[in-house]
């Protein structure tokens, strides 16, 4: 499967393509056995959203992780805001909340952001900004492991934003959210877009494909498509990002 | 490595520990409750707590820091919290030493507790002063500490971390000279002994009951630090921001 054959669905590339916030060219990634990409390229332009979105298992977290800079790379390149991802100066650009939220449980809210906040060297101001943007000013002093699934979540996200990066990575941070608290998450995205954020989010909701700028469709670790919303319901001549999806893998495997 | 970054993660692993009540108080009660136990079973014989009781003093830090280090970051590695903590700008020495400083602390405080419970409680004779036994436990408790934090590198589960504990605590435990002077074991076993970090604690702080000179247990004690600080860093060696 050449990810390549699929250059019909590919939209062009955003204005943005020569400065892109990701540049991947050939990545080759193994976990374990398992090849996860054999030859992935992509591009993410800079300053809007872009989802990553697929079915479980289809390589997104392993993606996320590459673009991030923790994920050993067999081949290939990644390139994060103009340097190798990975790269020392990017550990104060890029904000990262792993799928399972990634803070201590054992913590209240308001430890954790401050400790997370003295590692990255930003202000108290900082940390009284996120816990307002995710909606946690009741719960700063509860302790993590006390909070629902979705609060929990949130102070994972709020971590994330600390500092204002210039690209956050989320790995599927709406999963298990009831969908009023969904669409504030996806407001406070769109909001941190507008002010020139890069946002990369996972997903293997179809649905949340129509929240989304740029769209990077991947199954069993290949890009079926890399396009747009409306790109994509208008190429597949479908309605719904779920049937749209549909038709491209029966396309391909045609 | 900068000062303020693992200066926060040292306070962050207290605050952890602190929230944990019950097994702050397990940390710094329960090597005190297995001295006394001790004592108490040799009540008749003293002669056996006052040979065997200052050894018990560094090897209940020793084991009790190992596992509790060794479990505490391999949750660190599991639970996503390494993985974020590697894209920011926290250096691998800044967390393997935010943990040691943390970890370092408490187990002083068990050391001072557990030695004080040890000669003013059950009564064990010193001929040296008490703050050396104190000093030794102290070094001893490091040694579990650094050597947990490496452990936990070679670990993918909690489960196999708390069973290096045996595998490294028993070997030394058998030939550090615990059970018998390690001058009349086997030539070869005596060898191996040498080896061990944990025989140097063992000579430090019968040096100290004993009334050995400052030299003598100072140098005992250098050797134990040294195979911690190696460990220490091996530990930092061992981290890696990317991983598969």
């Amino acid at each position: 499967m050449n990810p390549r054959k699929n250059s019909e669905y590919m939209s062009p590339l955003p204005p943005t393509q020569n400065n892109p916030a990701v540049l991947i060219d050939s990545l080759r990634v193994n976990r374990g056995a398992t090849k996860v990409f054999t030859d992935l390229n992509l591009v993410i332009p800079r300053g809007n959203i872009t989802g990553v979105l697929g079915p479980s298992g289809s390589g997104k977290t392993t993606l996320l992780r590459a673009i991030v800079g923790v994920q050993r790379i067999q081949g290939g390149t990644v390139s994060v805001l103009g340097q190798p991802a990975g790269n020392a100066a990017l550990r104060h650009r890029i904000g990262y909340a792993t799928q399972e939220a990634s803070v201590y449980p054992d913590l209240t809210v308001i430890q954790n952001l401050h400790y997370f906040a003295h590692i990255l060297n930003v202000s108290r101001t900082d940390v009284d900004r996120v816990i307002e943007a995710v909606d946690l000013q009741g719960q700063i002093h509860q302790g993590v492991s006390s909070l629902s699934g979705g609060q929990r979540s949130r102070v994972s996200l709020a971590v994330a934003m600390l500092g204002n990066p210039d690209l956050l990575v989320l790995d599927e941070p709406t999963v298990g959210l009831d969908p009023v608290l969904r669409a504030d998450l996806w407001n406070l995205f769109r909001e941190l877009a507008s002010n020139g954020t890069t946002l990369i989010i996972s997903s293997h909701v179809m649905d949340e494909a129509m929240r989304c700028d740029h769209l990077l469709l991947l199954r069993n670790g290949c890009l079926v498509a890399q396009t747009t919303p409306a790109g994509l319901l208008t190429e597949t001549e479908q309605d719904n990002p779920e049937d749209a999806f549909l038709a491209l893998i029966r396309r391909e495997e045609r | 490595m900068t000062y303020h970054r693992t200066f926060a993660t040292t306070t962050r692993v207290l605050r952890q520990l602190i929230r944990d009540h019950r097994s702050l108080v397990l940390l710094l009660v329960m090597p005190s409750a297995l001295v006394g136990l001790f004592a108490w079973i040799f009540s008749d014989q003293k002669m056996v707590f006052q040979s065997f009781g200052a050894p018990i003093l560094v090897l209940f830090p020793f084991i009790l820091m190992f596992v509790v280090t060794s479990v505490t970051t391999l949750r660190e590695r599991r639970t996503g919290t390494l993985e974020r903590l590697m894209t920011t700008p926290l250096g691998k020495g800044d967390f393997i030493g935010g943990y040691a400083i943390a970890f370092g602390l408490i187990a002083s405080l068990q050391a001072i507790i557990t030695v004080a419970f040890a000669v003013w409680v059950c009564g064990l004779d010193v001929a040296g002063p008490v703050w050396g036994l104190g000093i030794v436990a102290i070094g001893n408790a490091l040694l579990g500490t650094s050597l947990g934090l490496l452990a936990s590198a070679f670990a993918h589960t909690e489960f196999q971390a708390v069973q290096f504990m045996p595998m490294i605590s028993f070997p030394q435990v058998l030939l550090g000279g615990f059970l018998m002077p390690r001058e009349k074991m086997p030539d070869t076993l005596h060898t191996i002994s040498n080896w061990l970090p944990l025989s140097y604690a063992v000579d430090a702080i019968n040096g100290v009951t004993r009334g050995e000179s400052w030299t003598y247990i100072a140098g005992k004690l250098g050797i134990v630090l040294g195979f911690a600080l190696v460990a220490i860093v091996l530990a930092s060696l061992t981290l890696k921001r990317q991983t598969n």
